[in-house]
């Protein structure tokens, strides 16, 4: 009896040393020179910019790094995490971009991007418009028409309200003399579900990034009537909405920047690192395979641009009713 | 190339050395994970996407494939034994589950969960195979109107987890909907009940409930009161394995849960929480005994599981056949795609055959990898329940902090679930049921983002619900589960009267 009692319990601990283990091994973390913030949950855009610099830097030997993901509030908690515990450090860098400023402008974040030392804009997406293969939309002036004739019958597709889509959609209707208030945007999460619904047809137009459609678009399922970029994209025949008389355009940005409080020698070779990054073959694939802009802009140049971009941003936020 | 040819070409693929080895690794991992509350596998395989760089792409996929399938098995295992739910869709578990292992037939219910995952598993890759195309153009034809029908009908479910007072049913339910309310609004941006605290921007994680409701309420109450401190758990009473009577039980729950996932994993919006419910609702109205229900049912294990595993097969059809990402894991396998210069879509069948049903073989054996690893064990995680109790609800704290712990590294989730620890113990005080809390937060966001999509599509006309013919057929059915249930029990006492009447007379 006492025999099979003691097994019992042997083989309980056993069980419960086992479980143990299978936890343990979940966050391990290695040795690193260099430490990356994701301020985001692994798989999006900023993860996967964050994992791309540290590609290149172990390929490249150019150091090693780890990539952190503290997701939360836009990007707002991780930003202050780094903000709190990076202060002044030499080996620590954070991913932020368009999304970051939008949502920190509509959530009236403690913590900017004004708050840390911003190193380079690393790249870009833009965003395209598009309408299910069989709209009676087939052009952009068809669109443009239709939204002057009756802004609210037009129903826009993307994602979450404030964000990249919900603002291209705000600067065209701004762009064609509409009340970017008028704009009936009806936010879905995550790109699978805005997709399903504009290629189901279930709403009149659709804002999406253009590597997330371009898939769509070759296969037939949609059809797309203009890109947000400035000029015309190399390679791709798209017409940019300026060159179609709708002045707007959109260029979802992610950079890289380091910690606040710290020395001009610090800024300086951060600035080093991050020029021998994007110098890099392995950088130019990288940018190949996802699709991704080649938008490199580094220091003070940088640092203007964000100003300027939360003004914009900020300003079109306001038009659609979502920062007060 | 046909179905048939397609599948044995397959198999062809995956079964070489190489590929069943990354296929063990992958169901092993997703077991692993899936065990633990706050990891999942969308996270998983997010972090082991670097290993792409280096794998050949079947190789990769089907390890992906395993680790899918594998959290699904393993977040069962804690649900059953533990009361601790590891995905939100191992939550209905849970309730019948863990009343089964405090009976002493733990096994029994890990082994029906295994074996309906198995039945379920295979069955939806098998549906996966044959309709993927036909399945998908039905799903797209899903707008917003539609899914909030599919919402309504999802909440007649709850009677079956109401508990014996209308009353206190409800108020749980309700306050499930009020938390679901906490945080940003997507159709607008601003946030709701935030309380100016940052971490409440993105919402309540359903675990955090589930677990704060479920295991650390319990361990609370059972704290409280010394005598059933006292008492020990049998882990296991009478044989081992399922019985005969047990097997009759679980089979048609089976087969009706793989029907009913299948499906909702394959729209867009559908998701694997929601049919777990509708099948557990479904079970206790079919059952012959639903007095046993809330006390240990194991039609009530059997359908769930067999329906999440079958959730997640249908997950894939908008995944391989559109390159729709329809759930967290499946967004980050489409990046995985790309990273190989693959693009889903209607053209990946024809481009890369042996990409996809080499995915497609390796799901049958990540499968069958899966029940040969789960049902041995089943016999050895049960014995966890012969740990004297303190020591074992002990453990069940540690377990339930560390797996909240890893959702975010944020020492705000463990508060919040200490919270809803303490909330728990009120409501078991009280004798509120905790189950249509969760239910609640997982169904009110849902809802009411579909209810705001439809009406603004609408642009504010509410017919849109009525003359849209999806939309009405699915209220309708929803009226039917509301309304016939009380009518038939309302004509049957009126007849047993009659009969009782003519006897008499």
């Amino acid at each position: 009896m006492t025999t099979i009692l003691r097994s019992t319990r042997m083989k309980a601990a056993a069980a419960g040393l086992m479980m143990a283990t299978l936890m343990i091994g979940a966050n391990r973390v290695q040795a690193a020179d260099y430490e990356i913030m994701a301020p985001a949950a692994p798989g999006g855009g900023y993860d996967r910019t964050s994992r791309a610099v540290e590609q290149v830097l172990k390929q490249d030997k150019l150091g090693t790094a780890t990539v952190i993901n503290v997701g939360g509030a836009g990007g707002a908690i991780g930003l202050a995490q780094f903000i709190r515990n990076r202060s002044g450090s030499d080996n620590a860098m954070i991913v932020g971009g368009f999304g970051m400023i939008a949502s920190f402008a509509t959530n009236k974040s403690k913590v900017t991007l004004a708050d840390v030392t911003p190193i380079a804009r690393l790249m870009s997406e833009y965003s395209v418009v598009v309408v299910p293969k069989d709209s009676p939309i087939k052009t952009l002036a068809d669109l443009v028409a239709q939204l002057k004739k009756n802004t609210n019958g037009v129903s826009w597709a993307g994602g979450s309200a404030g964000g990249t889509d919900h603002i291209l959609a705000g600067s065209i209707a701004k762009a064609i003399g509409v009340d970017p208030k008028q704009v009936n945007y009806v936010a879905f999460s995550g790109g699978g579900d805005s997709l399903a619904a504009i290629i189901g047809g279930q709403v009149t137009v659709g804002v999406g990034g253009f590597s997330e459609l371009a898939d769509q678009i070759k296969a037939g399922n949609l059809r797309v009537l203009a890109i947000s970029s400035d000029k015309r994209v190399p390679g791709v025949d798209i017409p940019t909405l300026k060159e179609q008389g709708v002045d707007a355009s959109l260029s979802n940005w992610r950079g890289i920047a380091a910690p606040p409080g710290i020395t001009p020698a610090q800024r300086q070779a951060y600035l080093d690192l991050i020029a021998k990054v994007v110098a890099s073959k392995s950088w130019k694939d990288i940018l190949q395979t996802n699709g991704w802009n080649d938008e490199y802009l580094a220091g003070d140049d940088f640092k203007t641009y964000i100003a300027n971009e939360t003004t914009r941003i900020t300003e079109i936020l306001t038009q659609l009713g979502l920062v007060k | 190339m046909d179905v048939f040819d397609g599948l044995m070409h397959g198999f062809a693929v995956a079964l070489t050395a190489g590929n069943l080895l990354w296929a063990l690794v992958g169901v092993t991992l997703g077991t692993a994970v899936g065990v633990l509350p706050g990891i999942g596998p969308a996270l998983t395989v997010a972090l082991l996407m670097p290993l792409t760089a280096k794998l050949e792409p079947i190789g990769a996929f089907i390890m992906f494939g395993g680790i899918y399938y594998g959290a699904m098995y393993g977040s069962s295992t804690t649900s059953i034994l533990l009361n601790t739910p590891g995905e939100n869709s191992s939550v209905v578990t849970a309730i019948e589950g863990n009343q089964m292992a405090k009976r002493g037939r733990g096994a029994a219910a890990l082994a029906t969960a295994a074996i309906g995952s198995f039945v379920a598993g295979t069955l939806a890759t098998f549906a996966l195979a044959l309709f993927a195309p036909s399945v998908v153009t039905l799903a797209l034809k899903f707008g917003p109107a539609d899914y909030f029908a599919l919402m309504v009908l999802a909440f007649t479910t709850v009677a079956a987890v109401l508990g014996t007072s209308l009353l206190r049913g409800l108020a749980s339910l309700f306050l499930g909907i009020a938390i679901g309310l906490v945080g940003i609004d997507m159709q607008t941006g601003q946030a709701r009940m935030a309380l100016d605290i940052p971490y409440l921007l993105d919402g309540i994680e359903v675990v955090i409930l589930a677990v704060g409701l479920f295991a650390v309420g319990e361990t609370l109450f059972v704290v409280s009161r010394q005598k059933l401190l006292a008492d020990q758990i049998i882990p296991i009473k009478g044989q081992i394995w399922m019985t005969k009577d047990e097997w009759r039980r679980s089979w048609k729950p089976w087969l009706r849960g793989s029907v009913i996932g299948f499906p909702f994993g394959a729209l867009p919006a559908g998701g694997a929480e929601i049919p777990t419910f509708l099948s557990y609702s479904l079970e206790r109205r079919l059952s012959k005994n639903p007095e046993e229900f809330g006390k240990g049912a194991i039609e009530g294990v059997a359908g769930p599981e067999a329906t999440n595993n079958s959730a997640v097969t249908g997950v894939l059809v908008p995944l391989l056949t559109l390159g729709l990402p329809t759930s967290a894991t499946a967004a980050i396998m489409l990046a995985a795609f790309q990273q190989y210069g693959l693009h889903p879509g209607p053209l990946l069948f024809q481009s890369n055959p042996d990409l996809v049903w080499g995915l497609i073989a390796s799901l049958y054996i990540g499968n069958v990898m899966l029940l040969v690893l789960n049902l041995p064990l089943a016999g050895v995680w049960v014995r966890l329940l012969a740990i004297p109790r303190p020591y074992l609800y002990a453990g069940i704290l540690v377990f339930a902090g560390l797996g909240v712990y890893s959702l975010h590294a944020s020492v705000f989730d463990l508060g919040t679930l200490c919270l809803f620890g303490v909330l728990g113990y009120v409501m078991r005080c009280a004798e509120i049921p905790v189950s249509p809390a969760i239910l609640g937060l997982i169904l009110g966001p849902m809802a009411e983002q579909q209810f705001r999509r439809a009406l603004a599509i609408s642009q504010g006309d509410p017919t849109v619900f009525l003359t849209r013919p999806i939309s009405a057929t699915i209220l309708t059915i929803a009226l039917i589960a509301l309304v016939a249930p009380p009518l038939v029990e309302y004509y049957r006492s009126r007849r047993r009267r009659c009969v009782f009447d003519q006897a008499s007379s």
